[in-house]
This record gives structure tokens, sequence and C-alpha cells, in this order.
């Protein structure tokens, strides 16, 4: 018979290239051909698909997550460790060649899930880890498919600023510009429900190419969540996972959960999708199940707890909020800027956030026409939704080490995003780390928030970062406040990252070794 | 410049009668030639390394070898301790002690051009006449000459 295999190991030096060569000579002597693809560190080089064609069953030895395990899909398969095959050579190939007698996977019940699998994007999820490690993985498989995401629709949305200035979102969405023009909304509710019939000429002649780019980003980051939130249920629950995930993200989207409703929703569904799809059922009802009824069900299910559970909650606690800053007018400010400072970095775009930031907004309309201290705030807002992407940005600049290299790169595009008050650029390290990064961001946004009060800074605009520095009262001090902030974030981050990274090792070689007794 | 400054193995780091009391003593043992061939840089630094991967999973091989290893940023290029320990020390494998220890020494980035270098030596740790042909020489060059051509062809 004719066999392809796949091994891997932790280290990828030893072990991969060992059972690589016990199970060529082990077949060799037992009269079959073997191929193998090691996956090791020196890298892989994939299998010819004609030979994985020819093959006519598929030995699995690997520790690791197979890569593109698609490519195997439909085959005969042992899947055997890679202890086994180093040992045990001619015992795997008896295995294998026992499999190949018993016919192809197709029809039994793990066999279309490992079929789903195989045919489905990667995750970063490693079998037999430990829950701690497990639910690592899950919220880092999430957020590394949200990063470009976060990317693409930041930096569009920043250049939309850059060429438009705070004049593009009132082109775009209706309002009061700063010369005094009163303009309607064209664009509409997101994602692109353009309010004047999809008339994107419309939207052109009044916002001009900027406001395009602002509008495509938009759509972009209105995909953060969802995204978010289906590939954590994806990584828990495979293919099942993706629609409850996704559907559940965008429901976070009208009920002002934000990226921490994303999790939320990430993980019910993906619990969900997970157990019904290991529901055993009689055999005439196995078709439908993927196709109609798991996703039926999950979808029905996450609706239902995100409209009915988790959204009158949300929604209670931003009303909330906003009655009980309203009443906090008047206390001390420089307090008051600490406390909104800490709001805004705490969800990033959920409903505490939110509250700070509608607080600030319809304070600065009554500022503006009436006077009070709403331009002192919305300028402490806007430094304090600042610093969070900011600071990350430095401490991906400082300590490379600390991040992966996706991180690294959201880390670039976060000094943009952070210079444009796009908090959002701290989400995929908040989501994928929140116990750690959030607190760090609020310490520093805290303390820019207070300073701004401090100062006396004010600001003209809602919105719009560094870009709108002209509208900005003593923009040097208002600088050195955002500064300040992104340090302490940089300098928590680093701190908090730095303990953690160390626990993880000797955590993960814990758990590996549990892993390992269980398997020998 | 010699082409042992970087071979993967050299007449220092092969010692064919090693005097261990056991694997922990192997390995140190082997890690110090490393160390005196310039090849590691923090013995106890890389010896932690090591420990790390062996606590994963033991790493003795049936056939009397014992392959304690690690990816290490104390290593500068990839190298190969070899040890023969008359009646052997325990690596952990089913059929009995390890009287060939191989320590293997990666740099924790290291290009996959010298990383095909270990999975080279991997492969031919399987095979019966490698061992063989270690155990039954008495020069520690002949052995290291032997082993770097083999990873090499």
């Amino acid at each position: 018979m004719k066999f392809v295999a796949v091994t891997s190991c932790p280290t990828g030096i030893a072990h991969t290239y060992m059972a690589a060569e016990n199970l060529e000579q082990s077949g060799k002597a037992a009269g079959h051909e073997v191929q193998v693809e090691t996956q090791g560190a020196a890298g892989s080089t994939p299998l010819d698909p004609a030979i994985i064609a020819a093959a006519d069953g598929v030995i699995f030895a690997a520790d690791l997550e197979v890569k593109d395990k698609a490519r195997f899909a439909g085959k005969p398969f042992v899947d055997v460790g890679v202890k086994k095959a180093v040992h045990d050579g001619p015992g795997v190939i008896t295995m294998a060649v026992e499999a190949v007698e018993a016919g192809p996977p197709a029809g039994s019940g793990s066999g279309a899930t490992a079929v789903a699998t195989a045919a489905g994007p990667a995750t970063k999820v490693t079998a037999n880890a430990g829950v701690g490690t497990k639910i690592r993985q899950w919220l880092m498989t999430g957020v590394s498919y949200m990063i470009p995401f976060v990317a693409a629709g930041g930096i569009l949305i920043a250049l939309g600023f850059l060429f438009g200035g705070e004049d593009v979102v009132y082109k775009l969405y209706g309002g009061t510009a700063s010369d005094g023009t009163e303009y309607q909304d064209l664009a509409g509710p997101l994602p692109v429900g353009f309010a004047n019939d999809g008339n994107i000429q419309a939207v052109l002649d009044q916002a001009g190419f900027a406001g395009l780019l602002f509008l495509i980003g938009k759509v972009a980051f209105f995909m953060l969540v969802p995204i978010l939130s289906g590939f954590i249920a994806y990584a828990i629950a495979d293919r099942p996972g993706i629609v409850p995930g996704i559907v559940g993200g965008l429901i976070c989207g009208p009920i002002g959960a934000g990226f921490l409703g994303g999790l939320v929703s990430g993980f019910i569904a993906g619990g969900m999708a997970y157990y019904l799809s290991r529901v055993k059922v009689p055999k005439g009802v196995r078709g439908v199940m993927p196709v109609v009824v798991i996703p039926l069900v999950t979808t029905l299910l996450i609706g239902v707890i995100m409209f009915l559970v988790v959204g009158p909650p949300v929604a209670a606690a931003q009303s909330g909020l906003e009655d009980w800053l309203s009443g906090l007018s008047g206390s001390n400010a420089i307090l008051l800027g600490a406390l909104l400072g800490l709001m805004m970095a705490f969800d990033m775009g959920g409903p505490v956030n939110k509250a700070a930031y509608v607080f600030a907004a319809g304070g600065l309309t009554t500022a503006i026409t009436e006077g009070g201290p709403g331009l002192q705030i919305m300028a402490a807002v806007m430094a304090a939704g600042m610093t969070p992407p900011l600071g990350l940005a430095l401490a991906t600049a400082v300590r490379r080490r600390l991040f992966t290299e996706a991180e690294r790169e959201n880390g670039l595009a976060c000094w943009l995003l952070g210079a444009s008050f796009i908090t959002e650029g701290a989400i995929p390290f908040a989501a994928a780390n929140p116990l750690r990064i959030i607190p760090s961001c609020m310490a520093g946004s805290a303390v820019t928030g207070a300073l701004v009060m401090a100062f006396g800074n004010t600001l003209r605009a809602p919105h719009g970062g560094i870009w709108v520095l002209p509208l900005i009262g003593n923009p040097v001090l208002y600088l050195l406040a955002i500064v300040v902030g992104t340090v302490i974030t940089a300098a928590l981050v680093i701190l908090l990252r730095g303990q953690q990274a160390r626990k993880h090792a000797e955590q993960e070689a814990a758990v590996d070794q549990v892993a390992e007794a269980a398997v020998a | 410049m010699t082409s042992t400054d970087n071979a993967l193995i050299t007449e220092e780091t092969v010692v064919l009668d090693l005097q261990a009391t056991d694997k922990a003593d192997a390995i140190r043992q082997l890690g110090r030639k490393l160390q005196a061939a310039g090849r590691v840089t923090d013995l106890e630094g890389f010896l932690a390394d090591v420990d790390a991967r062996e606590a994963q999973m033991a790493t003795g091989m049936p056939g009397g070898v014992g392959i304690p290893h690690a990816r290490s940023e104390h290593v500068t290029v990839p190298t190969l301790g070899l040890g023969k320990i008359a009646g052997g020390v325990d690596f952990g494998a089913a059929d009995g002690p390890a009287d060939l220890v191989f320590l293997i020494a990666a740099p924790a980035g290291g290009g996959s051009e010298h990383l095909t270098i270990l999975a080279a030596l991997a492969r031919r740790l399987m095979r019966p006449g490698f061992k063989e042909k270690i155990r039954e020489s008495t020069d520690p060059a002949e052995v290291a000459t032997y082993v770097q051509s083999e990873v090499t062809s």
C-alpha cells in the first residue's frame, strides 16, 4: 500500500525526523511505501498533491496541529502522536493498514467532523492542551482573524480624517460642521444603509473621496466584533461555530455590547455548537444536522441570548452610567477626568466607553452654545481614548519579544489609530488578554484624563485626534498629557505581559507533561 | 579557519569514556564540553532549557540511546555533544538504559539551513548501522568525522 504521513513535535528538531525515518523504514520492511512530510523547525516541504491523491491512507504522527489538514480529507487515517511513531514504527504501519482495510471515514460521525475541520481556515488550537491554554488559544484564533480588520478599517478611517478633516463625519452622517454648515445624513446606519436609497454619487458629492475612505473603514470596523466572536466560536467548535458566532457578534452592534460582548457571544456560540455537533442522532437525520439543524438551533439560541439576556443589562448599564455622569457635573474636575479616562479604556466601544463618550459629546453641544465645562470634558475623553492604542504601540515597539508577529504589526498600525482617536486599535490586545491589557489601558487613560482637566485643555470637536489639533486649547500641554498616559500604559503592559510570559512557559511545560503522560 | 568552526560535531564534543552517575550528570558533563568548545554561552541557562524539554517527555529511545535536546538562546551554532557511557544511564526508555547520549543544542532562532543538519542527524539516529559504527569506534576524532560526514552528505 501507499501511505502519506505527517510528523511534528514540540521542539521540532528531533522526534519529528526520527518518527519520519522510522515510518519510512518500518513501511519498507513491511512492503509498503511511506512518504513523510516533516513539519519541523527546519520548515516543511508540502507533499506533492499527486502523491497524496495516490495514497491509500494517511498517518498523522503529529503532536502539533497538522498544517493544511484539508489536503488529506476523506482518506482513511490513523492519528497516533509522534512518540508512538518513534518507538513502534511497525505497530503504526499495522494500524494504518487496518484503517485502510476498514475503508474511508466518510459516513461515520467522527469522519464527517474531521472533514469539516480539515477544510476550514487554520486555528491556533492544540489538541490535549489544558483548559487555560485552550481558552487562550480560542481567544487568539479570534483575535488573529480580527487584527487585519482593525488595521484596514482603522487606517482607512484615519485617512478619511487626514484628507477630509473632522467635517468628514458630518458630511457622511449629518450634523453641524465647524463652519456652521448643516449636513444631512447620507451614509445612514451601518454597515451600509444609505439613507438616500443607496445613492453613492450624493455621498461622493457631499463628502468626497475622503468620505468614501471613511465609509469603507467604518464598514470594516463594523465587522470587528462579528469576526472576533465568529472565529472564537470556530476555534472551539470548528465550522458549526461560525454561524452563531458571527450572528452573535453582529448583534453586539445594535445592543451596544462592544468587544467584551463579542467575547461572550463567541464563547457561548462556540460551546453550543460544539456540544450540538457531538450529539448522537439517528442516521437518517445526520445528513441535515450540519446544514440545517445545527446552524438553525445555535443561531436562534445565540440571538435570543444576546437580545434578551445580554442586551437589557448592557443598555441599562449604559443609560445608568450616563445618568450618573450627568449627576456628577460640578464635582471635582480632575477626579471626573480620571473617571472618564477609566471608562473610555474599560471596554473600548462597549457600554461603559459609550456612556463616557455620549456624556462628553452631549455636553459639547451645550458647551458650544451655552458655555460650561463641556469643552474640557470633551478634551479629556478624546485624550483618554487615544492613549490605549498609543500605549500598546509603544509597548510593542520597545519590547518586541513579548508580542506575536501579528500583534507587533497591529502595534505599528496603532500609532496611526491612536493618533486619530480610534480606540478600537487596542481591541485585539485587550480581547486576547483582557485581564492584563484593560487595567493597563485604564491606568494610562485615567492619568491622561485627569491631566487634561488639570491643564484646562479644551476641544471643540467630538472626534479626530491629532487631526483636529487646531481646535484644541493649549495643544502642547494636551500632547504632554497624552504622552504621560501612553508611557504609563506601555510600562504596565510590558510589566504584566512579562510576568505572564514567564508563567506561561512554566504552565505549558506542565500541561504538555500531563498530556504526554496520558498518551504514554 | 578550518571547517570545524561550524561543524555540528568536533573531537572536543565527543567523550567516549563518559563517567556519569545519572541522566542529569551526563547532560551536564556534555554541556560543559559544548561550553568549552564555545558553542554554549551560558551553561546553566542551556541546561535549564534542556531540563524543561526533558520534563515534557523522556528522550530515551529504543536501542540504548538518549537524545536530550533543546532550542536555546544560549546556543550559538547547532552542536552535537556525544557521550558513550559504559553500562549506560537511565533516559526513561522502556527497553533499558542508554549507553549513547546525543546532546543536541540548537539556537533559539536558527535559520532552517542549520536545522536541516539536525533533521539529518535525527534520521540517522533511527538507523541501526549509525549507532553500531559509533559504538565500535574508540577514537573521538574518527567518530566526529564519521557523524559530520553522515549528516552533511
